[in-house]
């Protein structure tokens, strides 16, 4: 089995990667699919600045403009912020606490493939008579309304989707728990892992709601069911409650393991412990805890009264607590630091202000009574893009600098990054700033166009000139990855110097079986630990011996592939009498797949000790 | 728990101590099986004898109910013993959701 080190035909490595359980294949896998997703959301909000760049476009017609405004929404969150965080979940955390891969690895390769399927079913919905075009937020007034397959394949692809990011949070709270390195207590995981915990666990409690609601629009719209429908006694507002019990955790799912890639940031260029790292974790968890108290601020206007509107608000505004100590100890850690201004530490330096502008303008809108005001103007707008770009994106930008060398083996060209950086920060804050005084001026969000003459012109056009920076600053970074990838010049274990997780105490990237030994960790930041002691490497808490390695395994796509034929079925048993043989079918091919998996044993192999210690000759070190 | 010794493999464990703690464990089921068996004989009698009204009998129910989970998770399932506290920490945390939820329900929407 030991084949890692020749070289591959192409369709040896597709493969490969088809069948992969390996977590930073995997990872790799989430990266490529979560990037393309975002170019794809990333083109679809250029027609959406186009259309308004100035008054009366015609750029777009108007239900055009609702689908590729709904696509837009929904592909930013489910299909690429979230799988690329996935991504650097699954490429980082498993090294960080010193484990040879997360607890399942056929889940993990299962919920990539639920993923892809479900959002490339999504999609398809632009060759299949119309996308989606009732927002991201799918309302079910208006969705049960509209007409043809789009809300279908909103609610098919988003439940298939939604399996897969179950069972990718389970994954990784289990792997948490259970596989940390000897030494490696609760009280010592980098922040970046806390995090990832945290959100797996929101993952865990948000999901259900999701599912239940998508599972009601789906019978409403494809099964003759009436949950949200007021004339026969069923209940519109129950769906927005479900939403949004989902919906304000899965804002945290995004910004927590964004901290945590932030945190990670700082502590390295700054060359220091992070400040107040036991407060840091606190902070996380009790973000974690009042996010599911919160959600009804989404819904002030609704009619909750003012008794409930009150809770709620208080609640909102509570949880800028814990978020404001976040904000100071990055401060700290970064005060009396030998700060390296970094292409990922410049993201950080600047995800701070702009971060907590969202976070300003967030605590405005928790005032219920203010809200009546903002509320579903453009001033929503530029909130959320300042916490979901300003932090979210962000993130992930410093976190492909930061971590393309543990993922990839090779260092993205600094000064090309930092033109990304520049170009994306300016015309972030040149469309989104603007947004804020639009919207007070009262300009209403989801509008495919407006009108001249209403002091609406200039802002406008300003925003869609910050668009277009960002995906200049979008290219500069593809251009980046194409010349690094052709130049591949390999880098070390620790490339930029400074690591002080576990992960930098590896080669980049990693063997397929991470650590030859377990690492003994003896405090936080391990590796720092070591290298302060004169070590190059980290201290091994067990002899040398056979590693355990689970096999390749091609079922979890054939499960997936299984869900989203039978999709297909669901939502044209309707008006085809071929949707039901359809639906069984792929039916059929996902149970069949789940049932050869429970009855054929794999017990996966070993890698035999003679190998491993074959490999340090060769100066593989592990 | 990775680094923690498992403590079947340890030759010097102590098997008077085992004995007597099995024994004690022992018992605690029994009686919670017991009381168990008396609290559902409860429900049925709550329903079947004597005529209380269903705003009554639905929330005796319901405690009942709770009542058994939480026997059958501490006595049966040994949530109790040590090196549940992830287990506890989840459990909690879901029925903490789970209730709010129940309350908003119940309050803002439907009544
Ligand atoms: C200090 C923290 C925050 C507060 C107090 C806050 C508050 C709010 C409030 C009250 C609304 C509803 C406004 C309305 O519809 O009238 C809202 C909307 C929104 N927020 Fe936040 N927020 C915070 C952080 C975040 C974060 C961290 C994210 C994402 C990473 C986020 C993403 C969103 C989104 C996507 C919406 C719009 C949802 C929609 O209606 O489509 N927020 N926020
Ligand atoms: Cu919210």
């Amino acid at each position: 089995m030991s084949t890692y080190a020749q070289k591959k035909g192409v369709g040896a490595v597709i493969w490969d990667y088809l069948t992969t359980v390996d977590h930073k294949k995997i990872a790799i896998l989430y990266l490529i699919a979560g990037g393309f997703f975002f170019l794809l959301g990333g083109l679809e909000a250029m027609f959406i600045r186009i259309q308004l760049a100035i008054p009366n476009n015609n750029f777009v017609s108007a239900g055009l403009y609702n689908e590729i405004l709904t696509m837009h929404g929904t592909t930013m969150i489910f299909l690429a912020a979230m799988p690329l965080l996935f991504a650097f979940m699954n490429a980082v955390m498993p090294l960080q606490i010193g484990a040879r891969d997360v607890a399942f690895p056929f889940l993990n390769s299962l919920g990539f493939w639920l993923f892809f399927f479900g959002g490339i079913f999504l999609n398809l919905s632009w060759f299949l008579g119309g996308a989606p075009d009732a927002g991201w937020t799918s309302y079910a007034s208006l969705s049960l309304a509209s007409e043809g397959h789009g809300i279908d394949f909103y609610a098919l692809g988003l439940q298939i989707a939604g399996f897969g990011t179950l069972i990718g949070g389970i994954n990784f709270l289990v792997t948490i728990i259970n596989m940390r390195a000897p030494g490696m207590t609760y009280m010592r995981m980098p922040l970046f892992t806390w995090s990832t915990f945290v959100a797996s666990a929101l993952i865990l409690f948000a999901f259900p709601p999701l599912t239940i609601g998508v599972f009601f629009l789906t019978f409403d719209r494809m099964f003759g069911a009436n949950f949200f429908d007021h004339t026969m006694g069923g209940n519109t507002i129950i769906w927005e409650h479900l939403f949004w019990i989902f919906g304000h955790p899965e804002v945290y799912i995004l910004i927590l393991p964004s901290f945590g890639i932030f945190s990670e940031i700082f502590a390295t260029f700054s060359r220091k412990r992070l400040f107040g790292y036991s407060s840091m974790v606190f902070a996380t968890v009790l973000i974690g805890f009042l996010g599911f108290m919160v959600w009804a601020h989404h819904m002030f206007t609704t009619g909750l009264g003012p008794i409930a509107n009150a809770i709620f608000a208080v609640a909102t505004m509570a949880i800028a607590v814990p978020t404001g100590i976040k904000i100071f100890n990055w401060i700290f850690t970064m005060w009396g630091g030998s700060i390296k201004f970094t292409t990922p530490m410049l993201y950080a330096v600047a995800f701070i202000p702009s971060f907590v502008m969202g976070g300003v303008t967030g605590v405005m809108l928790g005032a219920a009574a203010a809200d009546y005001q903002y509320h579903d103007t453009y001033f929503v707008v530029a909130h959320f893009h300042y916490v979901i770009v300003g932090g979210v994106v962000f993130a992930l930008l410093a976190g492909t600098h930061f971590y393309w060398p543990k993922m990839f083996g090779t260092m993205l060209n600094e000064l090309l990054g930092k033109i990304t950086f520049w170009l994306f920060l300016i015309g972030f804050h040149l469309t989104f700033f603007i947004q804020h005084f639009l919207g007070l001026i009262g300009m209403p969000r989801r509008i495919f166009t407006f009108l001249p003459g209403q002091g609406l012109e200039t802002g406008n056009l300003i925003s869609t000139i910050g668009a277009f920076l960002m995906a200049v600053a979008t290219i500069v970074l593809l251009v980046n990855i194409v010349i690094t990838s052709v130049k591949n010049v390999k880098v070390g274990n620790d490339p930029w110097g400074d690591g002080r997780t576990l992960e930098w105490a590896l080669p980049s990237p990693p063997p397929f079986y991470n650590f030859k030994q377990l690492p003994l960790v003896r405090g936080l930041d391990p590796y720092w630990i070591e290298k302060m002691n004169g070590n190059k490497e980290m201290t091994p808490a067990e002899p040398i011996g056979d590693i355990h390695m689970p096999n390749n395994s091609f079922i979890p796509f054939m499960i997936s592939l299984g869900l989203f034929i039978a999709a297909f079925g669901v939502m044209y048993r309707v008006d085809h009498a071929w949707g039901l043989p359809v639906l069984i079918a792929g039916l059929a091919i996902t149970f069949g797949s789940m049932m050869v998996r429970s009855i054929k044993d794999d017990h996966g192999y070993h890698i035999h000790k003679e190998d491993l210690l074959e490999d340090e000759d060769k100066g593989v070190k592990a | 728990m990775a680094n923690q010794q498992p403590t079947t493999g340890n030759p010097r464990v102590d098997i008077e101590y085992r004995r007597r703690k099995n024994a004690e464990e022992m018992r605690y089921q029994v009686i919670t099986f017991s009381l168990m068996i008396f609290l559902t004989l409860m429900a049925f009698a709550a329903v079947g004898f004597g005529d209380f009204s269903s705003w009554f009998i639905a929330p005796f129910i319901i405690l009942l109910a709770v009542v058994q989970v939480i026997f059958q998770l501490y006595y049966f399932m040994h949530m109790s013993h040590k090196g549940h506290e992830a287990v506890q920490l989840f459990l909690y945390s879901g029925v903490l959701v789970a209730a709010v939820t129940i309350l908003a329900f119940t309050t803002i929407i439907w009544w």
